[in-house]
């Protein structure tokens, strides 16, 4: 496993189980009131199951099995995914965080934006890499 | 394909087929004679999908297809696996059993109950599974 996917993959598990200990709080508040205040979590609970969790995990998986290239760098275009990688969690905690300091609004279109541009990146990278083995 | 991920794979199909069945019947609700109440049922079809089919079948892939922990230990404790099938699908199912009576505004406390231990079984599960698959996680 190259050494970005081990950060992809161990990034989005900490998303994981992030997400994961907020939906207990949100589970404990619906079966008996803590405090309205909760509430204000579910977005953060969402962008971080979504795409710190899934979407990370998948690109991480993605980046390691897909075909590779017969020359180096067998991999395709690494600076690409690292700015995937740096982009996409930058973006994860922009977005999520926003409501929740909160940010002024544009700080959760930066890090829409920032999220968008990682996909971009990734997707440029990957696209090459959807190809028969032997080639 | 070992055990675990035949058990995650195979629950895992049951939750997509299920919520796929209730997102019909929500549709459905304009059409027929189902009680309006169905729709109380939204939340436990959204965590029927992302947690019974999506985080299910990948927890059940990776132990299968990561990188081997030894070669005399390959996926890590076998126990903290087994934990996260069981607390994960019987934490679901709590949720299942518990949400919809508590959005009806059932009095009963018993849901309340359900609704406290699935969280945490479904916590459990978060935990044991980035515990073990986190060694996992390196150059082969």
């Amino acid at each position: 496993m190259p050494q970005l996917s081990l950060y992809l993959i161990r990034s989005s598990l900490i998303y994981f189980v992030a997400g994961f200990s907020i939906g207990m709080l949100l589970l404990w508040q619906k079966g008996a009131y803590i405090s309205a205040e909760i509430w204000k979590l579910l977005p953060l609970h969402l962008e971080l199951l979504t795409f710190g969790w899934i979407i990370q995990l998948v690109m991480g998986v993605a980046f390691w099995i897909l075909p590779r290239f017969s020359r180096s760098p067998q991999r395709g275009n690494e600076a690409l995914v690292w700015f995937a990688f740096v982009s996409l969690n930058i973006g994860v905690l922009l977005v999520g965080f926003q409501n929740l300091l909160p940010l002024s609004a544009i700080w959760g279109l930066i890090g829409r934006m920032l999220e968008f541009l990682a996909v971009l990146a990734f997707a440029t990278n990957a696209w090459r890499r959807i190809k028969p083995f032997a080639e | 394909m070992p055990k675990i991920t035949r058990w995650h794979l195979k629950i895992g199909l049951i939750y997509f087929i299920a919520s796929l069945f209730l997102a019909v019947l929500f549709r459905l609700q304009p059409f027929t004679s189902i009680t309006p109440q169905i729709h109380t049922f939204r939340p436990v079809y959204y965590h029927m999908l992302m947690v019974g089919w999506m985080t299910q079948i990948i927890i059940g892939v990776s132990i299968w297809m990561f990188p081997r922990l030894t070669r005399e230990n390959p996926r890590g404790s076998e126990v903290l696996n087994w934990l996260t099938f069981y607390c994960l699908n019987i934490g679901l199912l709590l949720r299942i059993a518990s949400e919809p009576f508590i959005s009806l505004g059932s009095p009963s406390h018993l849901f309340s109950y359900l609704l406290f231990f699935s969280g945490i079984l479904q916590w459990l599960a978060a935990i044991s599974y980035a515990t073990n698959i986190w060694r996992r996680i390196k150059p082969k």
